[in-house]
């Protein structure tokens, strides 16, 4: 079960022609696909893109009475894959994931697929996860889009133009028999606005249609000769095929302005940023209308010469914005330029950042600078905004304290790495090879532990060097996302295979957690259209792992520290796999929430836990917050007047997942933490005990009360 | 071009599970019923996992993009100088709204809860990590065109809602938006979710926005008067104040408070004595001049090294009366609802023959063959329920052992460590003032429990060490606060090494480790 249900949204899926649609980038994306005749539907999740599975997926009933077939693929490389669907048959495919990192993962499948072409309409939907927020490396989709030649759309950021981008791309992709990519920049995805809908369309040729009466032709697959015809085909005849629907159907836009000696060239998804950056200059208003002519580049591969040349001819200059490097639209703008022996002067990573995101403060700026070399009479229009000089920013960086992301509330992960702490302190410092997933978050405080990252499912992978005899042995982390996604051949199998000796730790928490809890191969949820409750133990023996040791209490600090001794310092020899399972914090409590309130309305005797800790036991140390980091363990001022030190503080945010007392006992902490039992709708035999321990332990207190009192000041 | 019409933008910075999302979707649907549009943006992912993330939101009145007979063209991200408002759902986020630029002094009204979430950075201190928020308050003050700041998680939390409740209260109650209070509650009630206590919330806060902005009070509840029954303390209380000046009565009263209660009213009497002594000290070098900093300071640490946590004490507060009513306010219980708290303690050998009389105590600490029986109970973690009969009266009895506390072996190490310590403050007070305030001070590293204390009580003689061998430029009491600072900045000792190596600047060539082991010693004096 998703983090986030769409349930509710997915209705706006069944809108018809005329109606009003208003709602999420992804919903809208999701809505044009089917708009578009779509015939299968297949990605991974991963931000910006896990909504848009989980829209999906919460709309399989729709897309099943439309004849669409959806899959959650095993991998990125699986969804592109996937695409194969359309080499032969006029079938409209979409897919979806994070990128680059996904696209990387699927670059052998794109490739293979660009070479062969398609027939029928190919879409590659990337959620370019690109500036603030990101948490992949900063890397540009364009390069994937020239080396195989796949066309990249990067349409306005508005939810009209992005499903309008969709049904055109496809209609491209089949006019060309190319595969397209469309780019949308995280905040696109999650854009709220609205479009005006079109009547669903049923796919003409479905997947039964192919299967039963398949189509074979050689010449598609990519094996010499045919591959080297494919090069040729990709450049003499499926380049000007595409160059040309580009143009006649319009995809990029010209904006005229009053200045004609000059002009702006942008990837579609700036504009909003540009106009914006334009207003504050006093160039253009909320409406788009500018000074400045602009040529949006909905396309941003391949270029259109031709429109190139026009746009630029008889303009002084022009400023090229592209967001990312390297600069490849503007290294190709010199070459067209050069080719038409036009003089234009082309500006770009010149006045602008070279790397880093496009923000409106960066636009104007570079806007500005533009301006002042090309148009000093509007570089300073009266009522343009001075570059705004925000006040009261001094010793702003010494206070306001950076907020890592981190384990959740209660998260079971946690507890893994503090075991790591504690067997650290026994047997020194380890090299720890992480890989991708919520997990990765061991490299931040209050953890500090990983010292690389190679990639999903890699985490094992990245450990394979460190194979020398008898020394100190590594640690590898592979979460149950990255394992079914990649881990099990490219980590467990590869160290297997080379009879490495380390550890590998598969952390299990039943979900594709960090992507926002989707259910894969091993998840213990019942999931109508899913095989689920795959076992990860026997994967892992199945591929010749001896040593394996399966925690299934990972908050239980003292078993998951002897366990992770023991497969440190065994005399065994091969792979050590360590799989701790505990269910992700976020879902369980999604799964147990409503079951407690709805027993609690029942008048059922249920008993709900949290953690405390005693403020006058507690001395301010804080030993216990850094061997766990859990949000809802926190501080607060000393009650005591004569100590500064803040005490430790458990908030009401507290699920009581047991580690902080784990921790006071595992590793001989304070006696200050406390477990509290709630008992709701007691039975009377509860209220009875009740009364008789009350009864005598209140005796006792008294007693002590009565000293105290005669001690007090 | 028509620049007389523009989007009215609004920036929520939030951290992840904060509701961030809640209150944007309230607002794009408040706009929306009045015949605005709307465009929101978020950047989702792992920020949202307790990391600080923003909300964007711009409305743009519909009749205006009719008459132009287009949409507007709305950002997916704030500018600097071209937000209206800005809402921080914690105080520190407010300071990072003012940081990125967003608050501008032409346009921006900054609304901000003033309740502090601390970050991990603040919370991991070794002791007092919490950083200033004054500074929030100023820069503020000067970025805004106006701001409105009160505790908004704390009045929603009176009314048993959340923070999104109170923001959106605060943002109808500023004015900023061209709509009803009507309108926003109506957004609320479309929401559909916990909507009573969400009008209440908002409510109340809708009404402070409009009224006094209110700064975050850190200042603790106020002492209350002495009034001793037993004679012992009062006759002890009158000398405190016929013998101390003013300026160290807060201390010192606080100080017998603690320990009457500690042990009795006897030992309160022995830390006046003690106290005394050093006011006798303080008065001959110049203590008058310098505010008495030396007695009130040396008051501070030796109540509390006197009231050192030992498994007596522990037992004697766990059993408390006022402490059952104190859990039961903590966890939220209902009246209807029982409570039991099971207790997380793990004794170990050591703190057993603490509790000892010191000579038997001091036979099993040195004997692993008289240690063994006692093995099964010291190996692992015991819970303890303090509201059951067995667990009660398990620790009802440890705490009796206060009566024979002044025996125990850990009473007697505890005393000698003090006695020394006022010893080196004696001896160093007349060629140092400043450096005998330092030593008083580093008390503050012995604290807690097990290995905690070891850790504080080993920094704490690495120091003195230092300071008993230093003959250096810099003047001793900066380099005691330097160390322990050092001491306090990370667990593994490794700044305080480095602090100490640097120290001795390879002189002797000595390796930190051996400056500890040296340090180990102490001088008992006086």
């Amino acid at each position: 079960m998703a983090e986030r249900s769409f349930a509710k949204e997915v209705k706006k899926l069944r809108m018809g022609a005329g109606e009003e649609f208003h709602g999420e980038g992804i919903l809208a994306v999701t809505k044009a696909l089917l708009q578009s005749g779509v015939g299968y539907v297949a990605g991974y999740q991963g931000a910006p893109i896990s909504h848009l599975m989980d829209v999906l997926t919460d709309a399989n009933e729709i897309l099943e009475e439309l004849d669409v077939h959806f899959e959650s693929s095993a991998s990125e490389a699986t969804a592109a894959a996937t695409l194969a669907a359309s080499v032969n048959y006029p079938i409209r495919g979409a897919v979806a994931w994070k990128s680059t990192v996904g696209t990387n993962v699927a670059s052998d499948a794109l490739a293979q697929l660009a070479s062969g072409g398609v027939t029928g309409g190919s879409l590659v939907i990337v959620g370019e996860d690109y500036g603030e927020g990101s948490s992949i490396m900063q890397e540009r989709t364009h390069a994937f889009a020239m080396k195989s030649q796949m066309w990249l759309l990067d349409p306005r950021p508005n939810l009209g133009s992005i499903v309008e981008s969709v049904e055109k791309g496809f209609e491209l992709s089949e006019a060309s028999n190319t595969p397209v990519m469309l780019e949308l920049r995280i905040r696109a995805c999650h854009v709220h606005g609205r479009f005006e809908a079109k009547d669903n369309v049923r796919p003409a040729y479905t997947l039964s249609d192919a299967m039963e009466h398949p189509v074979r032709d050689p010449s598609r697959i990519v094996l010499p000769p045919s591959s080297f015809l494919h090069e040729h085909e990709k450049v003499d005849r499926r380049w000007p095929a595409a160059v040309s629907f580009i143009q006649q159907h319009g995809l990029n836009e010209f904006f005229e302005g009053e200045r004609g000696d000059i002009g702006l060239i942008l990837q579609g998804g700036l504009y909003n940023s540009v106009i914006r950056a334009l207003e504050r200059l006093g160039l253009a208003d909320s409406f788009g209308d500018t000074r400045i002519p602009l040529y949006v580049l909905n396309v941003t591969y391949p270029l259109v010469d031709d429109e190139v040349k026009s746009f630029c001819a008889g303009k002084d200059a022009v400023l090229m914005i592209e967001e990312g490097q390297p600069e490849y639209i503007e290294q190709a703008l010199h070459a067209i330029l050069r080719r038409a022996d036009l003089q234009t002067r082309i500006h770009g990573k010149d006045m602008l950042p070279k790397a880093g995101e496009y923000t409106g403060a960066v636009l104007a700026d570079g806007i500005r600078q533009f301006l002042e070399q090309h148009a000093p009479d509007v570089a300073r229009l009266p009522g343009a905004a001075a570059s705004s000089a925000a006040a009261g920013m001094e010793g702003l960086d010494e206070v306001v304290p950076p907020r890592p992301p981190g384990f959740c509330t209660g998260c079971p992960e946690r507890p893994i790495f503090t075991a790591m702490k504690l067997v650290e302190r026994e047997l020194g410092e380890h090299h720890v090879s992480c890989d991708i997933g919520c997990h990765l978050f061991s490299i931040l405080p209050p953890f500090n532990i990983g010292n690389t990252t190679m990639g999903y499912g890699l985490g094992g992978a990245g450990a394979a060097a460190f194979n020398a005899p008898g020394a100190r042995r590594s640690i590898s982390i592979v979460g149950d996302g990255g394992f079914w996604h990649n881990g099990l051949a490219s980590s467990v199998g590869n160290a297997v295979f080379n009879q490495s000796d380390n550890v590998t730790v598969i952390v299990d928490n039943g979900y594709s957690a960090a992507t926002g809890g989707q259910d894969i191969l091993s998840s213990k949820a019942e999931n109508p259209i899913r095989s689920t409750k795959q076992s990860i133990e026997q994967a892992v023996r199945g591929v010749g792992v001896n040593w394996v040791r399966r925690i299934t209490n990972t908050y239980d600090v003292g078993t998951m520290r002897d366990t992770l001794r023991e497969a440190l310092t065994t005399e065994s020899s091969g792979p050590k796999v360590v799989i701790a399972e505990s269910e992700c914090m976020l879902n369980r409590q999604r799964r147990e929430k409503p079951v407690f309130r709805n027993l609690l309305k029942g008048g059922k005797r249920v008993v709900r836990e949290r953690f405390g800790v005693d403020s006058d036991t507690c001395t301010g140390d804080h030993s216990c917050i850094r061997l766990s980091g859990c949000p809802s363990l926190s501080v607060k001022p000393n009650p005591d007047p004569l100590r500064s030190d803040p005490v430790a503080h458990v908030e009401d945010s507290c699920v009581g997942c047991g580690l902080c007392g784990q921790v006071a006992h595992a590793a001989v902490l304070c006696p200050s933490f406390y477990r509290a039992e709630i008992i709701h709708n007691p039975t009377a035999w509860d209220r009875f005990a009740k009364r008789v321990r009350d009864a005598v332990i209140g005796f006792f207190q008294r007693r002590e009360a009565r000293r105290i009192e005669r001690y007090a000041m | 071009m028509d620049r007389s019409i523009r989007p009215i933008s609004i920036a929520i910075q939030a951290m992840g599970g904060q509701g961030g999302g809640v209150l944007a979707d309230w607002i794009v649907s408040l706009a929306e019923s009045q015949g605005y549009l709307a465009q929101t943006t978020s950047v989702p992912g792992v920020a949202q996992r307790t990391g600080a993330t923003l909300y964007y939101v711009e409305i743009f009145p519909e009749h205006a993009a009719r008459k132009a007979g287009r949409d507007p063209v709305l950002a997916l991200m704030p500018m600097p100088g071209d937000v209206d408002v800005v809402i921080a759902a914690e105080f520190m986020e407010a300071g990072r709204a003012v940081q990125r630029g967003i608050v501008t002094p032409d346009r921006t009204t900054l609304i901000a809860s003033t309740h502090r979430v601390y970050a991990i950075g603040e919370k991991t201190a070794m002791g007092d990590g919490i950083l200033d928020d004054g500074k929030v308050l100023e820069a503020g003050e000067q970025a805004a065109k106006s701001f409105i700041y009160f505790d908004m998680a704390a009045v929603a939390e009176s009314h048993g809602s959340v923070i999104s409740s109170t923001l959106f209260g605060a943002l109808a109650g500023s004015g900023r938006l061209p709509f009803e209070r009507a309108a926003f509650e109506e957004a609320i009630r479309r929401g559909g979710i916990g909507v009573e206590a969400s009008l209440a919330a908002f409510g109340d806060a809708f009404e402070r926005a409009q009224g006094e902005p209110e700064a975050p009070d850190h200042s603790g509840p106020a002492p209350s008067e002495p009034d001793p029954q037993h004679p012992v303390l009062r006759e002890q209380l009158e000398r405190v104040r016929g013998r101390f000046p003013e300026v160290a009565h807060f201390n010192v009263v606080e100080g017998m408070r603690r320990l009457a209660d500690y042990q009795d009213p006897a030992y309160a009497r022995d830390y006046v004595d003690r106290v005394e002594a050093v006011l006798a000290l303080d008065e001959a070098h110049g203590g008058e001049t310098r505010d008495y900093l030396l007695t009130t300071e040396a008051a501070r640490y030796l109540a509390l090294w006197m009231s050192y946590e030992d498994t007596i004490r522990v037992a004697d507060l766990k059993t408390r009366a006022s402490r059952f009513e104190r859990f039961r306010r903590e966890v939220r219980a209902g009246d209807d609802q029982l409570v039991y708290v099971t207790e997380f303690m793990h004794p170990r050998i050591e703190e057993i023959c603490d509790t000892l009389p010191a000579p038997l105590g001091r036979l099993l600490l040195n004997s692993p063959r008289l240690q063994r029986p006692l093995e099964p109970f010291t190996r692992k973690g015991r819970h303890v329920r303090t509201a059951t009969l067995s667990g009660f009266m398990l620790l009802w009895t440890v705490s009796r052992m206060r009566r024979w506390r002044r025996s125990t072996l850990r009473f007697r190490e505890e005393m000698a460590r003090i006695e020394a310590w006022l010893g080196r403050i004696h001896q160093t007070v007349a060629p140092d003032y400043a450096l005998a305030v330092e030593i008083a001070r580093c008390q503050r590293l012995v604290k807690g429990y097990g290995d905690t204390h070891a850790r504080g009580l080993s920094n704490f003689n690495t120091i003195m060490g230092v300071i008993d061998g230093y003959d250096g430029d810099e003047e001793p009491a900066a380099v005691v606060r330097r160390l322990r600072e050092a001491a306090l900045a990370d667990e593994q000792g490794e700044k305080l090494a480095a602090a100490v190596a640097a120290l001795n600047g390879g002189d002797d060539g000595e390796t930190p480790q051996a400056a500890t082991t040296r340090a180990r010693p102490v001088r008992v004096g006086a």
